[in-house]
C-alpha cells in the first residue's frame, strides 16, 4: 500500500498506522506522540498531539476526512493523502493541545528529574507559547506514596496511561490505574499500596513527562550531567533482556535505564533488579557510549547553537528602587507563627 | 391534536403490568414480526425514515442494516437509557408509565437484528425505573415473551437491565458498553464502530429509549403509514421534554413540524410563557445544542417559520440555528442570566468528563472556571475572545461528541448573547448579589454597554 505523508511517499504493510508510516519516512513529518508507545498495545488516541489532516482517503474513497484524525490509531489505507508539518490545521491543533498539556502542568521543570528527556518539554519547545493565558490556580493532587523505588508526582501527570498498560502487560497484577474523572483524573493505588513487581520500574522509562520519576534517582544529578553508557550483564530474571543505558556521574552508576530510541521508547523492557539494584560497574559490560541525536541536550551538555537574549517583560525602571515600585516587588507581609518567632 | 404513538395508551390505569397492556394490544407487533423474517422488518423501520432519537439523529433502520452479520459472532441490541442531557427527561416518563412498551420494542428490534442476548443501560440514578423495568422483565419471561422459544417461533432472547454508577458519558455508545462490560466508562476509539466490533467484540447496535419504543408501532403499521406522519426527512413523532418558564413544562409527544410557536403558546404543548414574560432564549434540544435568541426562535434567518423538525431547527447552521438534538427543550424569559446558564452548563461537562483525551479534559475545566470568574464579577474584556478560542480549540479535536458538546453552547450563548458577557464584566457591582435581570431585565441595561464613540 502506498502512503503519501506532506508529499513523501512511502510503501506499508495492511494494519500500518499513519504515526508508524510517518516514523518509517523520519524527519520533521514525524508527529509527536505523548500517550501512544509502540511497544505496549493499546495505546494512543488519547493525548491528541499527533493529530494529522488526511486530505484524501484512499484511492477507493478519495474523500477527505473531515476531523483530523489521532494518527496513531488510523490505520493506513491504499493510496491516502495525509498532512502533518504541512497543515497549518495541523498546527493549529498541537499547539491547542500543547497548550491544554501546560495549563495545569506544575512547570517546575528547574527541579524536575525529567528535564532534559521530557517529551513534554519537547512538545512544549516545539508547539508551545512563551506566555500562557491560564489565570486561574492549578489543579493539584495530594501526594501518593507509591514505594521506595518509584516517585509519583501526580500534578505533573497528562494521563497518557502508558504506566497503566505496562502494568496491565508486563507485571502479572495490576494494582494501579486511573481513579476518578475529568481534570481530577488521576493515577493512584487506590489503597496507597507500594507497586512492588519486578517489572514496575519500566513506568518509569514510559512515563513521558515527570510524573513517574526513578527514587534511587532523585535530585541526584541533571539528566545531561550524567554520561550515558550502553551496557549489559546476564540478567536471570524471566523476560529480561538485560540491555540497557547506565547514566554514569565518573566511576558512579547513578542511574539504569532502558536503552531509549529516537522517539523516547525503550528497545526492550528491563527488570527491577537491573534497574535499581545492580549499581556497581563490575555488574555491567559497558559497551560504549551512547549515541543521541545531534541537538539533545543530553548529548551535546553544552549549547552550540546561537541562543537568542531572554527578554523578561516587565516595567521599565521596577528595579531602580523607586518607592512606587517597591510595594510591587517586595513580598506581601506574612506575621510569623508564634512558634516560628525564635 | 397530534397522533400519539408511544403515549397513546399512558393514561390507562395500570398499564404499567402486563395483563392490562396486554389487553391493549401489547406485543401485538412481536406476534407480527415472528410472521415477517428479520430483514423484513428492517427494511420496514428503514422505510419508516425512524431517525435515532438519542440526539445525533441518524437512521435507524440505516444503522441496524450496518451491523455486521456475516462474521457469524453472536449479535447485541443495547438500548440506550443513559439519559442524562440536562433538560432532557422523556425516557424516563416513558419506561416509568409503559415498560412493557420498550420491553415490547426491544424484543421485535431484537428479533429483527438477530440479537439473542440483548441489555437496557439505565442511568444509576433512576433506580426505581431499574426496579419498574425488573418487574416488567420478569412478567414478560413469565408470560414467555422472553427466554427460549418465544410463543413457539423457535427464537430465543434474553434481556437484562443494568444500571450505571451515575456518568453523563456513559450515554456515548462506545463508553456504555465498555461500561457494561464492567469497565471503566471511557469512550473507545472509533473505527472499529460497534456495527463490528461492540459489546464483546460482537456486532452491536445502541439506540435510544425513544427509537426503539417506536419500533412496534412501525412493525404494526408498517414503515410507509409512519413516514406519512411528520415532513420530509424528520418523520414520526418526538418526545420533547419541556421545562424552563413555561406554563405546563412535561412530556410531550408531538408530531414533528409543528411550529415552535405553537408548541410554546398552545394550551395542548406547553401554554405559553409563565407570568407572560417576554421570551429570552431557547435551547431546543438539550443542553449540548447551541442556544437560539428570542428572533431566531420562531422564524429561521431566512424569514420561515421555524418547525420542530430536524431541518428545520439547524437551518442556518450554527451562526442561526441549532439541533432538535435529544428534545430537551428549554425555555428561557427576561430574567434569565444567559452567562449563568452557561456557566451552569459548563460547570456540567467539566463534571462529566471522563479525562481520557486532552482537550476535554483540560479544555472543559477552563472554560468553567473563565465562566465562573465572569459570572462573579472577576471577568476581563479578554476573557470573552479568551472562551471563543478555548471552545474552538477543543471542538473536533476530541475522541468523543462530549467535547463538542461542552463548547458549542459556550460558542453559541457568546455568538447571540455577547452584550451580556460584556455587561457582566464591565458592572461586576451590579451582577454581584445574584439577582440581576430579575428586577431589571437586560433590555433595560442594555444602552450601559452601547459603544459610543465621542
Amino acid at each position: 500500500m502506498k502512503v503519501t505523508i506532506d508529499g513523501q511517499s512511502v510503501e506499508v504493510e495492511p494494519g500500518t498506522t499513519i504515526l508508524q508510516a510517518a516514523r518509517m519516512i523520519g524527519g520533521e513529518s514525524v508527529p509527536p506522540a505523548m500517550c501512544y508507545y509502540s511497544k505496549l498495545k493499546g495505546t494512543g488516541g488519547k493525548c491528541r498531539c499527533c493529530l494529522v489532516e488526511v486530505s484524501k482517503g484512499s484511492e477507493a474513497d478519495p474523500r477527505p476526512m473531515p476531523k483530523l484524525m489521532a494518527s496513531c490509531v488510523t490505520g493506513c489505507m491504499d493510496g491516502m493523502e495525509v498532512n502533518s508539518k504541512n497543515s497549518d490545521r495541523v498546527t493549529e491543533a498541537r499547539k491547542a493541545v500543547t497548550e491544554f498539556l501546560l495549563i495545569n502542568h506544575p512547570l517546575d521543570c528547574p527541579v524536575c528529574d525529567q528535564a532534559g528527556e521530557c517529551n513534554l518539554q519537547d512538545l512544549s519547545f516545539e508547539h508551545g507559547k512563551p506566555e500562557t493565558r491560564f489565570i486561574e490556580e492549578k489543579r493539584t493532587f495530594e501526594p501518593e506514596n507509591i514505594g521506595d523505588k518509584i516517585q509519583l508526582h501526580m500534578n505533573r501527570c497528562i494521563l497518557c496511561q502508558r504506566c497503566v498498560q505496562v502494568a496491565e502487560q508486563l507485571t502479572d497484577d495490576r494494582v494501579h490505574g486511573v481513579l476518578n474523572r475529568g481534570d481530577h483524573a488521576q493515577i493512584s493505588t487506590c489503597v496507597s499500596a507500594a507497586i512492588d513487581n519486578e517489572f514496575s520500574g519500566n513506568m518509569i522509562d514510559v512515563c513521558p513527562v515527570g510524573a513517574l520519576t526513578d527514587k534511587t534517582f532523585r535530585f541526584k544529578s541533571r539528566v545531561w550531567f550524567n554520561k550515558p553508557f550502553n551496557a549489559h550483564r546476564e540478567c536471570t530474571t524471566p523476560g529480561c533482556c538485560g540491555k540497557t543505558t547506565l547514566w554514569m556521574f565518573g566511576n558512579e552508576i547513578q542511574r539504569v535505564t532502558g536503552r531509549k530510541d529516537q522517539y523516547g521508547e525503550v528497545e526492550d523492557f528491563i527488570c527491577n533488579t537491573c534497574r535499581f539494584d545492580k549499581k556497581e560497574v563490575s555488574d555491567w559490560t559497558i559497551e560504549g557510549p551512547k549515541k543521541f541525536d545531534k541537538d539533545s541536550v543530553i548529548n551535546q551538555n553544552n549549547y552550540t547553537r546561537k541562543t537568542e537574549k531572554v527578554v523578561i517583560n516587565t516595567e521599565e525602571n521596577i528595579l531602580q528602587g523607586r518607592e512606587e515600585d517597591r510595594k510591587k516587588i517586595s513580598m506581601a507581609a506574612i506575621p510569623l507563627k508564634n512558634n516560628d518567632s525564635k | 391534536m397530534g397522533r400519539k404513538i408511544l403515549l397513546g395508551k399512558i393514561n390507562i390505569p395500570g398499564i404499567k403490568t402486563y395483563e392490562v397492556y396486554r389487553q391493549n394490544g401489547g406485543y401485538a407487533s412481536v406476534e407480527k414480526a415472528f410472521k415477517m423474517t428479520p430483514d423484513e422488518v428492517t427494511e420496514e423501520v428503514k422505510t419508516s425514515g425512524l431517525r435515532g432519537r438519542g440526539g445525533a439523529g441518524f437512521p435507524v433502520g440505516m444503522k441496524w442494516s450496518f451491523i455486521d452479520k456475516k462474521s457469524g459472532n453472536p449479535r447485541h441490541l443495547v438500548c440506550n437509557a443513559d439519559e442524562s442531557e440536562p433538560g432532557t427527561f422523556k425516557d424516563r416518563y416513558l419506561m416509568e408509565y409503559i415498560p412493557h412498551l420498550l420491553i415490547e420494542g426491544m424484543i421485535t428490534s431484537s428479533y429483527a437484528l438477530g440479537a439473542n442476548l440483548s441489555y437496557i443501560y439505565i442511568r444509576g440514578e433512576y433506580m426505581w425505573v431499574y426496579k419498574t423495568l425488573e418487574r416488567a422483565i420478569k412478567e414478560a419471561y413469565a408470560a414467555g415473551w422472553l427466554g427460549k422459544n418465544i410463543q413457539g417461533s423457535g427464537y430465543d432472547l434474553d434481556l437484562h437491565v443494568h444500571c450505571g454508577a451515575g456518568a453523563y458519558i456513559c450515554g456515548e455508545e462506545t463508553a456504555l458498553i465498555e461500561s457494561l462490560e464492567g469497565k471503566r466508562g471511557n469512550p473507545r476509539l472509533k473505527p472499529p464502530f460497534p456495527a463490528v466490533k461492540g459489546l464483546w467484540q460482537n456486532p452491536t447496535v445502541v439506540n435510544n429509549v425513544e427509537s426503539i419504543a417506536s419500533v412496534p408501532w412501525i412493525v404494526l403499521n408498517t414503515g410507509t403509514e409512519y413516514a406519512k406522519i411528520g415532513i420530509e426527512r424528520s418523520t414520526g413523532t418526538k418526545l420533547i421534554s419541556a421545562s424552563g418558564h413555561i406554563k405546563k413544562p412535561g412530556v410531550y409527544e408531538i408530531e414533528l413540524g409543528v411550529s415552535v410557536e405553537e408548541f410554546i403558546n398552545s394550551d395542548e404543548y406547553c401554554g405559553g410563557m409563565i407570568d407572560d414574560r417576554p421570551l429570552k432564549a431557547l435551547v431546543p434540544g438539550g443542553s449540548s445544542v447551541p442556544i437560539l435568541p428570542a428572533h431566531l426562535i420562531y422564524k429561521t434567518a431566512a424569514g420561515n417559520d421555524r418547525l420542530m423538525t430536524y431541518e428545520s431547527l439547524s437551518d442556518g447552521g450554527f451562526a442561526t440555528g441549532s439541533m432538535l438534538g435529544s428534545g430537551g427543550f428549554i425555555v428561557y424569559n427576561d430574567t434569565t442570566c444567559i452567562v449563568r446558564n452557561t456557566w451552569n452548563f459548563s460547570r456540567f461537562y467539566h463534571h462529566e468528563s471522563c479525562g481520557q483525551c486532552t482537550p476535554c479534559r483540560e479544555g472543559t475545566g477552563w472554560l468553567e472556571k473563565v465562566l465562573h470568574r465572569i459570572e462573579n464579577g472577576h471577568g476581563r474584556e479578554e476573557d470573552i475572545e479568551l472562551l471563543l478560542s478555548i471552545q474552538s480549540k477543543i471542538e473536533g479535536n476530541t475522541i468523543c461528541p462530549l467535547g463538542d458538546a461542552a463548547s458549542w453552547p459556550v460558542a453559541a450563548a457568546i455568538r447571540h448573547f455577547r452584550e451580556e458577557f460584556e455587561y457582566h464584566i464591565r458592572f461586576p457591582e451590579k451582577i454581584k448579589n445574584r439577582d440581576h435581570f430579575v428586577h431589571e431585565p437586560f433590555e433595560k441595561v442594555r444602552h450601559l454597554i452601547k459603544k459610543e464613540t465621542v
